[in-house]
């Protein structure tokens, strides 16, 4: 109580000062209410950089008073230490006369960006505009100490769950699960009267029961503990942890029903969320499935129709990701529309590659498979030197764009990230176009017919040359659309196919070659499998297992799980 | 032709290497040209004072040593493939658990010697706080176990992998993928370090082997000469396969595995009889190199090695076995001064080698040597033909 006491004398004695600020600034003739609100706002910080850890509480509560939407991004830098000032004054613009010779530039830094030299380290804290030419040395932060910030972060979470904007409330409301000590049951009980949005009701629901979890009387206890029930939320595991250790031997008998609740509704949790980390193995090892279907597709064309090994498929993968380094940089303002450009172009680039290597060695080699293998690894080389020579050994980075990052909640203790099912997505409707373009098309056709029997469709007038050449483009195409692909999960560099080629093969191995469905099969079940085998024994370990599991699939089926049949497949 | 006859006829009076050697001049020149190697480069180092020009440096030798490791595991590559048709893309498999089986014992030799002084346990296995030494580290101090080792170690791998492969009929392009594939999850799990092989780094900081220190000259000359010995033994054994009546049967699988099978052989049996020599030739090159390089780590299970082995067996001449010494001598020397001189180029060159070789040499510089050597000889005997036609027709 006489904390709060001192408390609002000490509001008051700053709410004081920051109107004497005000007052004083009133005097450079301001007209926009706007722009008065801000000076308020401004004022009142400015006092924050000569005043003491016992002045600054009252300071900051007369912040949290002021109308200002600017206020939460100054209190909550402050509250991650990043609030700073400029150690020399502002000089007196004498135009419009803003500016004091007391006064100083209030800074939002950032030191991680700033020891990387990256842009954006230092901002004004106001207009949020980048300052450039200041060092470390001549800024100094507003310190906060632990007091001051359960005090910011207490006005932080009254400010923002009364904010107008769900996803505002929802973020402070997430929060609050997190830390509660800085705000009381009668908080809760005030933001969820007024509150509409579902999912920002069912966290604050979630934070009153967490609270009333630590009441004194059993009966509030046991509501608490079965309004938790299903409760997803990792914090909600964690106090109920504490809860059941609370208990000894003897209060386990005493309050008996208390703790069998408690465990029951942990039990309960636990097994929803072993079904969740089912669902997100499962979700990884599709993305994962999908990523090798990208990178394979283009292999079990080249492979199954044409019967060649191509070993500089991973180089078309590769070059595909560098295409999309290169748009990016030709159009570095449209990330996103760089993004969509580059999956034509990278088809065309890695396309064209392709058809200029089927035609000047792979075209000598046909009936000789074992020569195709070598003389294409050597291509992959030559290649990936190219790279290297062009664009550095060094990996590039690949910017993201917005709309792909970004996660989205399926419940509270799952999240799936968007570039993921984008990739699963993009994957299927590449599947789906080929499959198209082999059944519905002329191109299709032919290519079929040379399949089946090159000397027959020859002899129907099918000029097989050509349809090789273009096959073999399609195929090298479609490994450029995977690297565009690729470039959104990696980091693009010289060896970015190698780290494929044999997981490609290994698909194509599996499923069967000459077969998209075959292909698409095996592709998510090795990515699955991966992926579900990876928290039981270690990414590497399961990669072997995986590879080991192949070898011998291959001693059982040599020609894979959906191997075409007929007397054309053996030329043994 | 009347070589079978020959040799037959010969047998009777000669000794079994001249059998062997018969009608193999390349070979002989080879044995002749690594003999004198096996002599004269440690002389030369050892007893020729360090100023004059005749002086062999410990540093070529041990390159030199270095080339011959790499030439007998191309006479093995060249064993599977040039005579059976097996395109194995992962006998560094092999050749790297050959190593590993020496390493090991060059590890055991260490002793108290290491960073932290144990007497029992190698540096790494203190430094992950091991206790006592896993079941498979056992005997890996005596000498002769370990060389049992050497030729078990990755004979048993090529057996049991053999066995399956074959007998399910994987061949082609889905065995050398699968062999890719073999090597490739050996390689990922001997940079674990649960493994107990030194994870990352591998084995090294090696310092003596039998007693003698590995830095010493002398030790270094040894080793050579051995290296020498085991390329001459290898290829002689190499030769007495492809030349006997086993031999023949491979090149008819090679040729035509489903006609050979038709033909009442078990196909699989020679193959796997074959891949385990090769395996275990493979293992002794790498039992060589190991201390004359002085480390053995996963880096020599990359896929890449195993491609580039197949490719200094494809440039000397596939099916000829002293080609495949030649060109894995040719192509490491191309890599040696390349890489060192400019780096850059070598991927350009050793790519541009694979494709070169396969468009326009098939059968490597012994067979674009022998087609220039019957071309002249063709043109001699239509001259000498020529010219006794006009003989005759003055007679």
């Amino acid at each position: 109580m006489r904390e709060y006491v001192k408390r609002i004398v000490w509001l008051s004695c700053f709410s004081l000062l920051a109107v004497l600020s005000n007052a004083a600034l009133s005097n450079n003739e301001i007209s926009t209410t706007d722009q008065a609100k801000h000076n308020t706002l401004s004022a009142t910080v400015q006092t924050l950089t000569k005043a003491s850890y016992k002045e600054k509480a009252g300071i900051i509560d007369s912040i949290a008073a002021i109308e200002d939407d600017k206020k939460i991004v100054i209190l909550q830098s402050m509250l991650d230490n990043q609030l700073y000032y400029e150690k020399k004054s502002q000089k007196k613009n004498p135009e419009n006369n803003i500016g004091d010779e007391n006064q100083k530039r209030i800074l939002i830094v950032d030191l991680s960006l700033l020891k990387k030299k990256q842009e954006n380290a230092i901002r004004d804290a106001f207009s949020g505009e980048e300052i450039t030419g200041l060092s470390k040395r001549k800024v100094k932060k507003i310190g906060v100490n632990n007091a001051l910030r359960r005090n910011i972060r207490s006005h932080l979470s009254r400010i923002q769950i009364a904010h107008k904007d769900s996803k505002v409330r929802f973020a402070a409301a997430q929060n609050l699960l997190k830390d509660s000590s800085a705000i009381d049951l009668s908080f809760i009980e005030q933001a969820l009267k007024t509150e509409e949005s579902a999912r920002v009701i069912d966290v604050l629901e979630t934070v009153r029961a967490l609270m009333l979890l630590q009441s004194d009387q059993a009966t509030i206890r046991l509501l608490a503990l079965s309004e938790l029930e299903g409760s997803l939320y990792p914090e909600v595991r964690i106090e109920l942890n504490k809860f059941i250790s609370s208990f000894d031997s003897e209060t386990q008998k005493t309050r008996a029903d208390e703790y069998q609740l408690a465990e029951k509704t942990l039990t309960d949790i636990e097994t929803l969320m072993s079904y969740n980390g089912y669902a997100e193995n499962l979700y990884f090892g599709l993305a994962l499935g999908a990523v090798l279907l990208l990178a394979a597709i283009g292999l079990a064309i080249t492979f199954g129709v044409m019967g060649v090994i191509n070993m500089a498929h991973g180089e078309m993968i590769m070059l595909g990701a560098y295409t999309t380094y290169v748009i990016q940089m030709l159009m570095p303002e449209s990330i996103g529309t760089s993004l969509l450009v580059s999956i034509p172009a990278a088809f065309l680039v890695s396309g064209f590659v392709g058809i200029l290597i089927e035609r000047s060695v792979i075209r000598h080699l046909y009936g000789r498979p074992l020569e195709t293998l070598l003389a294409t690894f050597g291509i992959s080389l030559i290649l990936q030197q190219a790279v290297r020579s062009i664009f550095g050994p060094l990996n590039r980075e690949v910017i993201t764009p917005d709309w792909l990052a970004g996660t989205f909640m399926v419940n509270p203790g799952l999240s799936l990230t968007y570039n993921r099912l984008y990739i699963i997505i993009f994957s299927l409707v590449v599947l789906a176009v080929l499959a198209l373009v082999l059944k519905r098309t002329l191109f299709g056709l032919q290519m079929r017919a040379v399949t089946m029997n090159r000397p027959m469709a020859s002899s129907m007038g099918i000029k097989t040359g050509w349809v090789d050449a273009l096959t073999f483009g399609l195929g090298s195409g479609i490994a450029g659309i995977a690297g565009v692909a690729l470039s959104q999960l990696t980091n693009v560099g010289p060896n970015l196919g190698q780290a494929y080629i044999i997981d490609s093969f290994m698909v194509v191995v599996f499923g069967g070659v000459g077969n998209l469905w075959g292909t698409l099969v095996g592709a998510m079940s090795l990515g699955i499998a991966n992926k579900f085998m990876e928290p039981v024994a270690g990414a590497v370990l399961a990669k072997i297992l995986v590879l080991v599991f192949i070898i011998l699939f291959i001693q059982k089926r040599p020609r894979g799980l959906f191997a075409l049949k007929g007397r054309a497949v053996d030329n043994g | 032709m009347s070589n079978s006859q020959n040799i037959q006829a010969s047998s009777v009076k000669l000794g079994p290497l001249t059998t062997l050697l018969m009608n193999d001049k390349g070979g002989r020149r080879l044995l002749a040209v690594l003999a004198a190697l096996a002599i004269f480069v440690p002389l030369l180092n050892l007893f020729v004072p360090e100023s004059s020009i005749f002086h062999v440096s410990t540093y070529t030798m041990t390159l030199l040593g270095k080339y011959l490791c790499y030439a007998l595991l191309a006479v093995s590559v060249d064993l599977i493939w040039g005579y059976c048709g097996i395109l194995s893309l992962g006998h560094g498999a092999f050749f790297a658990l050959g190593g590993y089986a020496m390493g090991m014992y060059l590890m055991m030799q260490i002793g108290d010697r290491g960073v932290y002084g144990n007497p029992d346990l190698p540096d790494f296995m203190v430094f992950l706080n091991w206790q006592e030494l896993p079941w498979y580290w056992l005997g890996f101090d005596n000498f002769s176990f370990a060389m049992v080792m050497v030729l078990l170690a990755p004979g048993i791998l090529a057996f049991v992998f053999g066995a399956l492969a074959f007998r399910s009929r994987v061949t082609g392009v889905y065995l050398s993928i699968i062999t890719q594939a073999l090597t490739y999850a050996l390689m990922l799990a001997f940079f674990r370090n649960d493994m107990g092989f030194g994870g990352n780094n591998g084995l090294t900081d090696f310092k003596d082997i039998l007693g003698f220190d590995l830095q010493a000259d002398t030790t270094r000359a040894g080793l050579f000469f051995f290296s020498a010995l085991a390329l001459m033994i290898g290829y002689l054994i190499s030769r007495f396969i492809v030349t006997s009546k086993l031999g023949r049967v491979l090149i008819a699988i090679r040729d035509s595995e489903t006609r050979a099978r038709f033909l009442g052989y078990r196909v699989e049996y020679f193959k796997l009889f074959v891949f385990v020599v090769s395996a275990m030739l493979a293992g002794v090159a790498g039992a060589l190199y190991v201390p004359q390089v002085g480390i053995i780590n996963p880096g020599e299970f990359a896929p890449l090695l195993s491609i580039e082995m197949i490719i200094w067996v494809a440039v000397g001449g596939r099916g000829t076995l002293f080609g495949a010494v030649i060109g894995a001598i040719l192509v490491n020397y191309a890599k040696t001064y390349f890489t060192g001189a400019f780096a850059e180029i070598w991927l350009f060159m050793l790519g541009g080698l694979f494709v070169l070789t396969t468009l326009y040499l098939p059968k490597g510089i012994i067979g674009l040597w022998q087609q220039t050597a019957d071309k002249l000889a063709a043109k001699k005997m239509s001259k000498l033909q020529a010219g006794d036609l006009a003989e005759g027709e003055k007679a």
